[in-house]
Formats: C-alpha cells, sequence, structure tokens
C-alpha cells in the first residue's frame, strides 16, 4: 500500500504530530510526504531525512501559504491518484483538511486512529475514550487521521527521501486567511511536553492561574494546561484546553490541580504514565484516576510545593 | 438569509456511557439522550443571528430514528423556525456515518439554498469530527471550522476559529459551512412558554429514501471494547511527602 501524509510545518519547522502519523502510515506500507506550502524548500529537505520515507512530494505556492483546506483538498485528491490512504495527525489542521479529502474521494474518514490492527483495521476511541471500537474499512481507498500520543514519533534523521515539486494548479477560491493569535510560550509544547501541570476553575481567576500554576510549572519545567472551566472562564487562552474536544496528552507526568475530573477532562489526559491531583474534596473523581493524591487547599499546597522543589 | 442547523441526538454529557458485554456497543438503552452541546452553541449561534436581522430563517435537520424529533423540539423551543426529521429505521446501529449525513446535508441544502450552515464541530458519541468539512466538500463551498466567533456582513462571513496553536480568522463567501467550538456563545434555555409554542411549528417528516441517499455504512465496526482501566492510586498525607515522590519520578531534582 502506497501512503500519503500530509506534513504539518510551522515557521520553517516540521511539527512533531507529523512524525507519529508517519509511524502510523508505515503499519500500512510505503510512506510518500505532502509539503504543501509557501517557501518550504527548508520543511522539504527536513521532511525528507525522516526515517523510513520514500518520496517528498512539494507544493510551493502562496496558495498553501495557511493550510487552508480549500487549497489544499483538491491538491491532496490529485495525489490520490497514485496513493491507497491518506494520512493527517488529528491536529486542528489535519482535522481540518482530511475530512474534506475524504468526502471528495467518496471515502469515509477513520479519525484519530490509536493503532493499526490490519490492512483496513484501525481502534479508535468513540464516547470521550469511554469505548474502543475496533473498525474496518470498506471503501476503495484510506483517509485516516492519527492520534499523536498513541504512536511513536518516527526518526527525524536518517531518511533519504527524493524531493519532487507538484506542478498541480492551486485553486481554493472563497476562503481568505486574515490573521492568527498564536500564543507564544517559551514552555515545551503541550502535546509533546514530559510533563504538564494543569489548572481548573478552582484557581478561580487569570491572576491566581499565573501566580500560583505558573512556578510550579517552572521548577518542573512542564507545559501549561486547563480544563475547560478554566478556560471558558477566560483564565488562560483556548490552546491550553486538555480533554475531549481539546488537546489530547500524554506526558510522562500530569499535574491536576483544583480539576474534578469530569470525562471530557479525563479523556485528554488519562494515557499520561503518571497522574497527579491536588483537590480540597477527597471524593473528586479526578481521584479515581490519579496515582498520587493529595487532598487541600491549592492556594497553601501549591506555593509550599514550589519553594520545595 | 436562511440558516440551517444540523442537530443529532447524543447520549447525555453528563451519562458516563457503559460497553454492552458482548462489545457491539454502548448501551444506549434507558439512558438519557439530548442534543449534541455542539448542536445546542450552533442552534443558538443561528437564532443570535436572526435576532440581529442577518438571518431571516433558522431551519434545523436531523438524522436519526423517530426519536430524533425530541432533538428537533428542543430546537424548535430555543428559537429554529421549522425541522426536518430524515427517519432511519431503529436498527441502523447507532447512527449514520458522517459521509451519509454530508450527503443528506448537501441534499437539504441544495432544497432549501442557505446561505450558512452551522453544524457543530464533533458530535461527543462517535467523536467524528468530519461532517462539517465533508458538507463543504460536497458542495464546493468554504469552511469555518471550530468557531469562537462569527461575523456576517454583507456577502462574506468572517469566522475566528480556535487552532492548536490560539486563535485564527479566515473571511468566507457565502454561501458557507461553519462548525462550532466551544467558546462561540452559551446556549439558552428554552423558556415553558416557547417549548408549548414549539409543539406547533412545522416539522417536516422524511426519509433518506427521499433524497436519493444510500446510508449503508463504510466502517464496519468488528467490535467495542472498554479501554484499558486506571487505578486509583496512593493518597499522600503532605507536601513534603509529594515532593519525594516527584522526585522518584525524577521530575524533580
Ligand atoms: C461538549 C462538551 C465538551 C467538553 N470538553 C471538555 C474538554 O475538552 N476538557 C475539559 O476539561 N472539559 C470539557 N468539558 C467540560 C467538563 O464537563 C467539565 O465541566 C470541566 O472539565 C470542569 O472543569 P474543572 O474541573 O476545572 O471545574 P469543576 O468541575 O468546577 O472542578 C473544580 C474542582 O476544584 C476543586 N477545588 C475548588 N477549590 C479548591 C481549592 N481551593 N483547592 C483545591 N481544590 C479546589 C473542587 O473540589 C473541584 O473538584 C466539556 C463539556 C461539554 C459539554
Ligand atoms: N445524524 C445527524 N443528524 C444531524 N446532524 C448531524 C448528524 N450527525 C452529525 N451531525 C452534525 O455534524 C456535526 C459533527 O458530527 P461528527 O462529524 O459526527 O462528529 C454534529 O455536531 C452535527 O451538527
Amino acid at each position: 500500500m502506497k501512503t500519503l501524509v500530509w506534513v504539518e510545518h510551522e515557521g520553517g519547522a516540521l511539527k512533531d504530530a507529523t512524525l507519529s502519523a508517519v509511524t502510523a502510515a508505515a503499519k500500512l506500507g510505503e510512506v510518500h510526504l505532502l509539503v504543501a506550502g509557501e517557501g518550504v524548500g527548508g520543511v522539504a529537505d527536513a521532511a525528507s531525512k525522516i526515517a523510513g520515507v520514500g518520496k517528498v512530494h512539494v507544493a510551493d505556492n502562496a496558495a498553501y501559504a495557511h493550510a487552508l483546506p480549500e487549497a489544499v483538498a483538491p491538491l491532496v485528491v490529485e495525489l490520490m491518484g497514485h496513493h491507497d490512504a491518506f494520512v493527517a495527525p488529528a491536529t486542528s489542521n489535519g482535522k481540518n483538511i482530511a475530512p474534506r479529502v475524504a468526502a471528495l474521494l467518496d471515502v469515509m474518514q477513520v479519525s484519530d486512529i490509536l493503532s493499526v490492527e490490519g490492512d483496513k483495521t484501525f481502534t479508535r476511541p468513540i464516547y470521550a475514550g469511554n469505548a474502543i471500537a475496533t473498525v474496518k474499512s470498506n471503501d476503495a481507498k484510506l483517509v485516516i487521521t492519527v492520534r499523536g500520543t498513541a504512536f511513536e514519533k518516527a526518526a527525524a534523521e536518517g531518511g533519504s527521501g527524493a524531493v519532487e515539486a507538484v506542478s498541480a494548479a492551486a485553486s481554493g477560491e472563497g476562503s481568505k486567511f486574515v490573521g492568527a493569535e498564536i500564543s507564544k510560550s517559551e514552555r515545551p509544547e503541550l502535546t509533546s511536553a514530559k510533563v504538564i501541570v494543569s489548572g481548573g476553575r478552582a484557581l478561580a481567576s487569570s491572576e491566581n492561574f499565573h501566580s500560583v500554576i505558573e512556578p510550579l510549572a517552572d521548577k518542573l519545567g512542564a507545559a501549561v494546561g486547563a480544563s475547560r472551566a478554566a478556560v471558558d472562564a477566560g483564565y488562560v487562552p483556548n490552546d491550553y484546553q486538555v480533554g475531549q474536544t481539546g488537546k489530547i496528552v500524554a506526558p510522562e507526568v500530569y499535574v491536576a490541580v483544583g480539576i474534578s475530573g469530569a470525562i471530557q477532562h479525563l479523556a485528554g489526559m488519562k494515557d499520561s504514565k503518571t497522574i497527579i491531583a491536588i483537590n480540597k474534596d477527597e471524593d473528586a473523581p479526578i481521584f479515581q484516576v490519579a496515582d498520587i493524591g493529595l487532598v487541600g487547599d491549592l492556594f497553601t499546597i501549591v506555593p509550599e510545593l514550589t519553594s520545595k522543589l | 438569509m436562511k440558516v440551517l442547523v444540523p442537530v443529532k441526538r447524543v447520549i447525555d454529557y453528563n451519562v458516563k456511557p457503559r460497553v454492552k458485554m458482548d462489545g457491539t456497543g454502548v448501551d444506549l438503552a434507558n439512558v438519557k439522550m439530548s442534543m449534541n452541546p455542539f448542536d445546542e452553541i450552533a442552534v443558538e449561534e443561528a437564532i443570535r443571528l436572526k435576532e440581529k436581522g442577518v438571518a431571516t430563517e433558522v431551519v434545523v435537520v436531523s438524522i436519526g430514528p423517530a426519536k430524533a424529533q425530541e432533538t428537533c423540539r428542543t430546537a424548535l423551543a430555543m428559537g429554529a423556525d421549522r425541522a426536518i426529521l430524515i427517519q432511519t429505521p431503529d436498527d441502523v446501529g447507532s447512527t449514520v456515518e458522517p459521509l451519509a449525513v454530508a450527503k443528506l446535508l448537501k441534499a437539504v441544502a441544495d432544497e432549501e439554498q442557505p446561505g450558512l450552515v452551522i453544524l457543530g464541530k464533533q458530535a461527543i458519541d462517535d467523536d467524528s469530527n468530519q461532517t462539517g468539512q465533508m458538507l463543504a466538500a460536497l458542495m464546493g463551498r468554504p469552511q469555518g471550522t471550530f468557531a469562537s466567533k462569527v461575523e456576517v456582513s454583507g456577502d462574506t462571513v468572517t469566522v475566528t476559529r480556535e487552532v492548536d496553536g490560539g486563535l485564527e480568522t479566515v473571511a468566507l463567501a457565502i454561501p458557507a459551512i461553519v462548525t462550532t467550538d466551544l467558546r462561540l456563545n452559551e446556549p439558552r434555555y428554552a423558556s415553558l412558554p416557547n417549548i408549548m409554542k414549539a409543539k406547533s411549528k412545522p416539522l417536516a417528516a422524511k426519509t433518506p429514501a427521499d433524497y436519493g441517499v444510500d446510508i449503508a455504512p463504510r466502517l464496519e465496526t468488528l467490535k467495542v471494547s472498554e479501554p484499558p482501566k486506571r487505578s486509583a492510586g496512593i493518597k499522600v498525607a503532605d507536601v513534603d511527602e509529594l515532593v519525594a515522590k516527584l522526585k522518584a519520578l525524577g521530575v524533580a531534582a
């Protein structure tokens, strides 16, 4: 089987999520990549070095600059003339593009796969990860998105894929990129961090969130996450949300501070290796999944913890 | 401008789903069902557009078993003008797949000619996150997914999107497809008088065959199982013990 993996990149660098998608694709067969964007020569070179990659198709055109699905999907469809499976990471961009490709190919997408069980058989989470479905596709071609935390990252070095320019007529009218407000942070990225400290509604204000959660995260070299309640209340931006409908994370250590542990939150973090919970309610559901729990007031516990680290 | 809002009947978000013993699916017998939360947000947004004088009519459409009528009525009680129920046999497994839903919605859109179709970003049962994008592809129209802000001006809709890195804004030519994220709005509760009024609002009953769409599934579910269980660990008594644990884990010096 020949697979085509959509390469996610930003600011001239490959995104880690691509490497997990490559690992999943390699379980299906030969791995080809698609690098689409503007001025992406460097990305294409980096992509060609990913271990196990056969060919790198490069579409360098202003129309692909912001990964707009209206432009990228037709390009993918054209390349799918000689590939059997389209694979994208289940990131916000991947989720935006892949179903558009699937519909154009008249294929039912398999979303957010956790494992490859056979040629056309996969497992995927449903009902906020409270059930795992094993599904087999009966379509002629496959369109798949890959949960990054479920697959090892392919080695970024060691490959020598052939880079080939694609000359597709760029389309995609009707949609225009206006702008972006991207959160800047010195901290590790949530989805690839080894340690995450997350705060919930209990933080009660943006000031508290920053003055209580961030110093602890700094001490642990951790990324910062949040529950939906903390995001809705405006303590932190939307991209901090961990959960069923936010980011899926699986760090070595996840520290949940003042988070109750609703199923929608657990869906995003319960594959973490070690879960630590700090909550004043000893019956909070988060303690049912926590490896280490500490019952008490976060406003005394967290500053004390930070000072003792 | 008409606004079309697809609404799905799903397990209530407060219910903890249980996998059936025979591994064929999730047990939905005697379980509370509700409108998909993202669809409530979509209905709310459409009603607000009508209240602002931007939309002229809000039409909701649901694809599902006879009971999906309740979901339609809920949307009508919130303020939608009329509903279309595309009824599927009760034994179609749990739900119709996103690709078939998108094809049915395309057929409805061809008839209704809405300026905007506002869907939820994700159904909380299948967690597919596909239908809106598929509909946009089938209609050959632009899409603004994961919306946290929607502004219509003339024949353009400007959508602020929640993306991995923060927020992104796109301007789309109408007709366009929008999918909602959690922060778009806070849906209203239907008042009792409005619930009563909704009973007399029009609800058209259709079938997939009326639209000539084949809803046979493309994905075969071989098995549904429980995820690996995590068990509760230990509780530490104080911060010093926690510090010791963090050191043992190698995350603190
Ligand atoms: C469609 C849908 C999608 C959703 N998606 C997500 C998602 O992706 N991610 C997500 O997180 N949620 C999601 N939710 C929301 C979810 O259901 C919960 O409402 C949310 O996770 C609760 O956040 P919380 O734990 O911060 O707040 P709460 O549930 O209010 O919990 C606060 C906790 O803090 C504790 N506490 C209070 N004060 C203190 C103190 N001083 N010291 C210590 N502990 C204290 C309390 O005991 C309580 O356990 C979604 C909901 C819906 C309907
Ligand atoms: N059976 C259905 N009836 C009506 N709308 C649906 C149906 N299935 C999906 N949708 C719409 O598509 C959105 C995304 O669903 P999904 O792609 O299944 O995650 C939902 O939030 C609904 O707006």
